[in-house]
């Protein structure tokens, strides 16, 4: 309980708070980093979910490839590319990217496959094209599924980004790993704080925005 | 005009849905396909606007060959009413009804002025083009679904199986509602159903199929009613069961029954209008 305290007293120090070291730019480096990575997956998997959900085709392939990437350990991942890359960001970048592909992958052919088939079959008969049916029919439909995707992958690279410290690039896990070097135990207890906050605070945001994306015929009944 | 001509549609598991079809639906008539599930018959609908592609033979409609056409704007040329409606949930009633329209580019005040106009004639209340499909009774739907079906004002009509899924009464107002909007527009309607009683109140024209799209029978209610081709199509429509040959009751009275000994009907003195 006093570790607890001593933690949120860390926190609430205003010297720990401003600074090229402080609280405030790490946290930003942490969003940054985690927005980046999964933006960069987005640029990937959506397309490819897209792709496999409305043709069928590679479903398969997918599939391997999403539960394949889910099992990789990330810390081994960074320390790997670490080592071959050299300190700084492109190693914990590329394994952030890993990490978040799977989820968006998944949640976006998981999205356009759950659109109302028969919708589907209606919309390519009233003379839709394909670009039509996947645009103004699959895509509304499946958003909610794909911002799920998109939020899974996110939180997951949230919590991983700590490890962007671990070979020097900055982040929340800055103190996490500076605390266990000197045995500052609050300093460690407020870094994984610091990120369960802004964990909590991203699920809370996508979670308003799948709500927003849910189209206005889907949430209303009868 | 519509013109199968030995058309057979086999799939690449080789399950043949169609074998060697061959038929004319004739313009400004409803042709209905009658036939139990699994015949052909939506294969057949399907493939006049190539949402299947026959495997060989040749369809044509106005004497061109659809092969030939582009499917985007052959689809958009011809009405679609599917079983369910088939509605995308996300759009608003209006908007639905407005699809083809809007995909061929018209103004949208005037493809909503249209589709309103078509609200009225399906018996549509005005006040419901701003609600969502799910907000709307099954009935409602299919009226939305015929009202989008005729929205570019199409040549043909193709449904399949459009009041299979509304309960019986409702089915039966929509039946009455379609062949006023029939008597009014006199478009080229292809019908698919597996309901007796539906083809022959619909269908100008009735085929008749057995399985793989065979064709068991074709003609009007009343030549497929006096001479059924054989035991298959007096079977489906129920004369080989006794269902359809109307006697006089003993009782007297003009009560009719059937071959059962049940009372179905009464004989009026004046003939039929």
């Amino acid at each position: 309980m006093n570790y607890l305290l001593d933690a949120f007293a860390w926190i609430a120090d205003p010297a720990h708070q401003a600074g090229p070291n402080g609280i405030w730019a790490r946290l930003g480096e942490h969003l940054g980093y985690s927005v980046v990575g999964v933006l960069l997956a987005c640029l990937v998997a959506v397309p490819a979910g897209l792709w496999v959900g409305h043709t069928g085709r590679g479903r398969g392939l997918a599939v391997g490839l999403a539960s394949a990437a889910r099992a990789l350990p990330t810390l081994g991942l960074v320390t790997l590319l670490g080592l071959l890359l050299g300190i700084g960001l492109v190693g914990p970048m590329i394994a952030f990217v890993a990490l978040a592909l799977p989820s968006i992958l998944a949640g976006t052919y998981a999205g356009v496959e759950a659109a109302d088939r028969v919708a589907v079959d209606g919309a390519r008969a009233a003379g839709m094209t394909e670009w039509q049916v996947l645009t103004r029919v699959e895509l509304p439909l499946g958003m909610p599924l794909l911002i799920g995707g998109i939020r899974s992958a996110f939180l997951q690279v949230v919590a991983t980004a700590t490890l962007a410290a671990y070979v020097g690039a900055g982040g929340l896990g800055r103190f996490l790993f500076l605390g266990l070097r000197t045995q500052d135990y609050p300093q460690m207890l407020a870094a994984s704080l610091l990120v369960v906050g802004l964990a909590l605070v991203a699920d809370i945001a996508f979670g308003l925005l799948q709500r927003f994306a849910t189209p206005a015929g889907l949430r209303t009944t009868r | 005009m519509i013109e199968f001509t030995c058309v057979t549609k086999q799939y690449p598991d080789g399950t043949v849905a169609v074998d060697d079809f061959s038929g004319q639906f004739p313009p400004h008539q409803t042709t209905v396909l009658l036939g139990s599930s699994g015949c052909g018959k939506t294969t057949i609908l399907r493939m006049v606007n190539r949402m299947v592609e026959a495997s060989s033979g040749t369809i044509t409609i106005d004497g061109e060959n659809i092969a030939q056409r582009d499917v985007v704007p052959l689809r958009r040329s011809i009405g679609y009413v599917m079983q369910n409606a088939g509605l995308l949930p996300h759009r608003r009633v209006i908007d639905n009804i407005a699809t083809v329209p809007l995909l061929n580019g018209t103004p949208k005040a005037e493809a909503h002025a249209r589709a309103e106009e078509l609200m009225d004639l399906v018996g549509l209340d005005r006040s419901m083009a701003r609600r969502y499909p799910n907000q709307l009774s099954g009935g409602q739907q299919q009226r939305v679904g015929v009202a989008r079906g005729l929205a570019a004002d199409p040549n043909i009509l193709l449904m399949d199986e459009p009041f299979g899924a509304v309960d019986p009464l409702v089915r039966r107002d929509l039946q009455a509602e379609l062949r006023r909007i029939q008597s009014e527009l006199g478009k080229t309607i292809v019908f698919v159903t597996h309901d007796v009683e539906e083809a022959f109140t619909l269908g100008d024209q009735i085929i008749i199929l057995a399985n793989g799209g065979q064709v068991a029978q074709r003609g009007t209610s009343e030549e497929i009613l006096a001479h059924p081709a054989n035991d298959f199509v007096a079977g489906f429509i129920g004369l080989a069961q006794g269902e359809r040959t109307l006697h006089r009751s003993p009782d007297g009275g003009g009560v009719l029954v059937d071959g059962h000994g049940r009372a179905v009907g009464v004989l009026a003195e004046e003939p039929a209008p």
